[in-house]
């Protein structure tokens, strides 16, 4: 379980998020939706540890993040895998060289055993066959699957991902969007998505928060979305088509 | 100004929580390989070059019967030693290796890479940057030595073709009133060079924002800003390390 409290950011005097607070359980898949630049990226990066936030704070099952140690803050990043947007996979490397990476740095395992570890997350979404290409080789799809395996290769308790489909056709865009929510509940991780795709959404957004200019506005379940109050939401949401026929307006 | 105190604090992130040593050494080995062979068939083609032309302009300029021709030799080995070699080889590989740098490192930076090593706990400055500072101060003074040899051989060359004077004089004169201090002195200039090269071009890699024409840009302001910061040390260490 993660929790957010009173997180706050400014860059440069420009206030981005402005005390936001969330409860992201695990076994879960949790989604932050909004419009762009609204800061769903930079609440993401702030729990994750790439920012740190002006104020408020992040708990890990209870630990402070950014409170903790350079040592303790280590031990919680172990746990963390994150995908993101672009896949940011190191080009330099094969896609096995990619998953096994996080296991070099943070693991004393074998080299075996690593070996072992890389196939059995390789399998796991679908790319033995590619370990021996580089990430320039495949396609985005797999780069976003690969993204993923490296993510979770270290027994990763929590899981963020941003924007996990973007850029790629509605059926990929849909299997990686199933692929996250089974290993989500196979390995009971805390899931946490950015997205701006109601399809993903509604299929697999469990936990669903609502941010608008820096704000959370509204949150709750996606059978309980489309009755929801708030205007700013209701505009996200019926600004697509396929969501207005959906609910017969 | 700001920038100065920018890329401090950048020099001191990459020694603050870094990786155990382990790590760094084989990252160190296969930059070294990298850097020392991108630059190697550039920086050994201008020495020849540069090394022939001194001699040349030499044996143009000695128009006096008084002046013993084994000056050639002299003036070739004086100049590629002390200046030539170091300072040269350092700007060469400030265009071939400080832009791949700036540019390797600020293509990291903008497909989100660098953020993937810090959310893994890795300090990205010191796991990306060290072995590249380390190993460009290992490789320059080894280039610049390559650099002075190839420069006084291409002198050697000239004379023979261009009949400048007998072989002889040229062998005296390179042998001639050698001040041994010379060549530490191109090697520590060699070693801060390649300090500054990478350091800089790492600095405006990893500080670019926003998408790929900025880092075509960084790599550019590399290249600028390694050239002026290598004539202006060029210039410090002749007056510290020569009076
Ligand atoms: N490193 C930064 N420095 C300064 N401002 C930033 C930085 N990162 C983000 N911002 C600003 O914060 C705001 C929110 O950006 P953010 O990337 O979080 O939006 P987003 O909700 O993720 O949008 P999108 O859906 O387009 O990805 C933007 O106005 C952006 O300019
Ligand atoms: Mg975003």
């Amino acid at each position: 379980m993660i929790e957010i409290k009173n997180v706050g950011k400014s860059f440069q005097g420009k206030e981005v998020l402005m005390g936001i607070s969330a409860t992201f359980e695990k076994g879960k898949t949790n989604m932050i939706i909004g419009a762009s630049g609204t800061g769903k990226s930079v609440l993401l990066k702030t729990i994750v540890g790439l920012f740190s936030p002006d104020k408020g704070s992040v708990l890990y099952d209870g630990r402070d993040f950014h409170a903790s140690t350079i040592r303790e803050q280590k031990i919680i990043r172990g746990e963390i895998g994150m995908l993101f947007q672009g896949s940011a996979l190191f080009d330099s490397l094969t896609v096995a060289e990619n998953v096994r990476f996080p296991l070099n740095i943070h693991s004393d395992m074998s080299e075996s055993e690593k070996d072992d570890k890389v196939n059995f997350y390789l399998k796991r979404v679908g790319l033995e066959n590619a370990a021996h290409k580089m990430p320039s080789e495949i396609s985005g799809g797999m780069q976003k699957r690969v993204g993923i395996a490296r993510a979770i290769v270290m027994n990763s308790q929590y899981l963020f991902c941003d924007e996990p489909n973007s850029g790629l056709d509605p059926q990929t865009a849909w299997m990686i969007d199933q692929l996250i929510h089974e290993i989500t509940q196979e390995y009971n991780l805390t899931t946490v998505i950015v997205s701006h795709d109601m399809n993903s959404v509604m299929e697999i957004g469990e936990y669903i928060m609502f941010m608008y200019k820096g704000l959370k506005i509204w949150e709750g379940t996606k059978d309980e979305i489309l009755d929801a109050e708030p205007k700013e939401l209701k505009d996200f949401l019926f600004s697509n088509k396929l969501v207005r026929t959906f609910k017969g307006i | 100004m700001r920038r100065l105190g920018e890329y401090i604090l950048f020099l001191k992130k990459m020694f603050s929580n870094r990786e155990p040593l382990t790590t760094y050494v084989r990252l160190f080995f296969q930059e070294c390989i990298n850097i020392g062979i991108n630059s190697l068939f550039l920086v050994g083609f201008v020495s020849l070059f540069v090394g022939a032309v001194i001699a040349l302009q030499m044996a143009y300029n000695i128009v006096s019967p008084l002046l013993p021709k084994y000056i050639i030799g002299l003036a070739t080995r004086e100049m590629m030693i002390l200046e030539m070699a170091p300072t040269l080889s350092a700007i060469v590989f400030a265009g071939k290796v400080g832009s791949q740098i700036a540019g390797g490192i600020g293509t990291m930076r903008i497909t989100e890479q660098i953020d993937a090593l810090e959310v893994m706990g890795i300090n990205s400055a010191s796991y990306l940057v060290l072995p590249k500072i380390i190993a460009g101060m290992a490789m320059l003074p080894l280039l610049a030595i390559l650099s002075a040899a190839l420069g006084i051989w291409g002198g050697y060359l000239a004379t023979i073709f261009g009949n400048l004077s007998p072989t002889e004089d040229y062998i005296y004169g390179i042998q001639n009133t050698f001040v041994s201090f010379e060549v530490p002195f191109a090697i520590i200039k060699a070693f801060v060079f390649g300090f500054i090269v990478t350091s800089i071009s790492a600095f405006k890699g990893y500080n670019v924002k926003g998408g790929a024409l900025e880092v075509g840009k960084a790599s550019t302001d590399a290249v600028t800003a390694s050239c002026i910061a290598i004539l202006a040390a060029d210039f410090i260490l002749a007056d510290t390390l020569l009076s």
